[in-house]
């Protein structure tokens, strides 16, 4: 009985979460005329032809590639260093440990707006505005931190005699963390993942800052539909569900390893 | 808690260290460096000390959006923390349905900030949104661009779709992670389904719970896109959060120096309160313990 109630609970959150998403999905199939011509619960005259403009438009599916290289790279570097440090700081004690672990939080805090123009300004001393790799790297000050945290969590929840058993054992440190530590917290290099790739994924401000037109992400993009004649609707609406696609695919892929969580004793 | 003292660890740390201090210490000095001068030009500056700052702290509009900014991310933080536990609670342990669920919860969390905000504006039009139309058809008068109270419960309830699944997906995690052995412990002692939530769940779930605190409460405090999108801060000034009224001084009157001053203002407070919130839970954990 009890087990049926959450189940529609659960239901009916998750009917009312999908909903603004079904109107963007409705919105996205339907001209902009219609859109605006009156209320309707469905597509009555479904077209794709917004869909088929964002993929023959090379302006258009150029910022999802555009998109997916920097939060891919960013994802990539975030998970590298911020693991062997997540380590660090959920074992060891050294000089300033407890400092430096909030100091990375701070780096989340700063309102983006007015840090905008030193941004610009420090990635075109190095020559990097309008690359990949520029956008991936200034996604880094909000993402290792938080990459660093939640790992850190997970890493101390693993019980510290596995570490101890498998040094006995033999294992160098390299060996020890890739083959016995690194499963043993799956769920949180998961769940890390997907939010180091979701949070680079939609932060518009400092890519767009430091994006000119090669690697101009596709959030900014979207921004050029509001022209002198209004709004495409249809046609933002069906380039706001393509932008939910890459991410679910990557939770697709890190659920197991979110679902499956602590498998104590494996060692 | 009795971690191994070891100065090397330093080496595991340095790689992060590095790749976080080059986009934040120059980027951090310069408006440091702003928030003491008059700019007039790249090569006309003059010193002011600290005016901009007495300037910023005596201006009544930021205090009014301060107030309102506080006001916004409590209610985000009392609504989108026992929910997303809720729902963590309520997710399948196993089978086909986590996946579905997974996948489910993470859409409103992929969608790009402006966008959200821009969708939101028609799925609430009382003439053509699915929101609008609905709460119309109660026989509520329902329209966010003429009442303040209508466009705070707008913004709230498009916080709480956009941002809950991110507490309930952290949970989830936090909660597989605790071991069988625990709950096969607590089916022996014939707890209940709320002391095991009491005493195992929760105590287990401290860290995922701490960080998804600081997350909602920094990310609240300077929610821009949405709220900016959807409503412009308005009616009136009544949705002016602290960095709508930042961009405000910032880019339409182009004042460098008192933007700058602001900025620093806004990190502390932030700082200042992420700062509490983590103590906080750092010590309600250990005396749980007992």
């Amino acid at each position: 009985m009890r087990l049926k109630k959450s189940a529609v609970g659960l239901i009916v959150y998750l009917v009312l979460l999908m909903l603004p998403i079904y109107w963007m999905l409705n919105m996205s199939l339907t001209t902009n005329a219609d859109i605006l011509g009156g209320f309707s619960l469905y597509p009555k005259d479904p077209t794709f032809d917004n869909y088929i403009k964002i993929f023959t438009d090379e302006s258009w599916y150029s910022g999802y590639i555009n998109s997916i290289i920097y939060v891919s790279i960013n994802t990539a570097i975030s998970l590298t260093v911020a693991l062997p440090a997540a380590y660090a700081f959920s074992r060891y004690s050294f000089l300033g440990d407890k400092h430096m672990f909030f100091w990375l939080l701070t780096n989340r805090m700063a309102p983006p707006a007015v840090f905008l123009l030193p941004f610009f300004q420090l990635y075109s001393t190095f020559g990097l505005i309008d690359t990949h790799i520029a956008v991936a790297l200034a996604h880094c000050l909000f993402n290792v931190p938080l990459a660093v945290w939640i790992l850190e969590g997970f890493m101390s929840g693993v019980p510290r005699e596995i570490d101890e058993t498998a040094y006995i054992d033999g294992y160098s440190f390299p060996r020890f963390f890739l083959t016995v530590f690194m499963p043993l917290i799956r769920a949180g290099i998961g769940v890390t993942a997907f939010f180091c790739f979701m949070f680079s994924w939609v932060e518009l401000l400092l890519a767009r800052t430091l994006t000119t037109t090669v690697a101009k992400p596709i959030a900014a993009t979207m921004t050029r539909t509001v022209s002198a004649t209004g709004l495409d609707w249809g046609l933002l609406a069906a380039a706001g569900i393509l932008t939910i696609v890459p991410g679910a695919l990557v939770i697709w892929f890190v659920r197991n390893y979110m679902a499956k969580g602590f498998a104590l004793g494996r060692v | 808690m009795n971690k191994t003292e070891n100065n090397k660890a330093w080496f595991l740390v340095l790689p992060v260290f590095v790749i976080v201090a080059f986009s934040a210490i120059i980027p951090l000095m310069t408006i440091v460096n702003y928030s003491v001068q008059d700019i007039f030009g790249p090569d006309q500056r003059v010193f002011v000390g600290t005016e901009w700052f007495r300037d910023v702290l005596g201006d009544e509009r930021l205090q009014e959006a301060l107030w309102r900014q506080f006001l916004f991310s409590g209610l985000v933080l009392l609504i989108e923390i026992p929910l997303g536990v809720l729902v963590a609670l309520m997710m399948p342990k196993r089978g086909w349905t986590v996946s579905v669920v997974l996948v489910v919860l993470a859409l409103p969390l992929l969608i790009p900030w402006n966008v959200i905000g821009t969708i939101w504006i028609i799925f609430t039009r009382p003439d053509i949104g699915l929101l609008g139309v609905a709460i119309n058809g109660l026989g509520v008068e329902f329209d966010h661009t003429a009442s303040p109270l209508d466009a705070w419960i707008t913004v709230i309830l498009m916080e709480v779709w956009h941002w809950t699944p991110l507490v309930a997906l952290l949970a989830y995690a936090g909660l597989r992670a605790i071991p069988d052995a625990y709950f096969q412990a607590a089916r022996i002692d014939g707890a209940s389904a709320w002391a095991t939530f009491r005493y195992i769940q929760l105590p287990k779930m401290r860290g995922v719970l701490t960080i998804a605190v600081l997350l909602r409460f920094m990310d609240s405090f300077l929610i821009y896109a949405e709220p900016f999108v959807l409503t412009g801060g308005g009616p009136g000034n009544s949705t002016t959060f602290l960095s709508i009224y930042l961009v405000k001084v910032a880019v339409g009157q182009f004042d460098l120096g008192p933007a700058a001053a602001f900025s620093i203002i806004y990190f502390l407070i932030i700082l200042l309160f992420s700062w509490l919130f983590y103590q906080a839970l750092q010590n309600v954990g250990t005396g749980e313990k007992q």
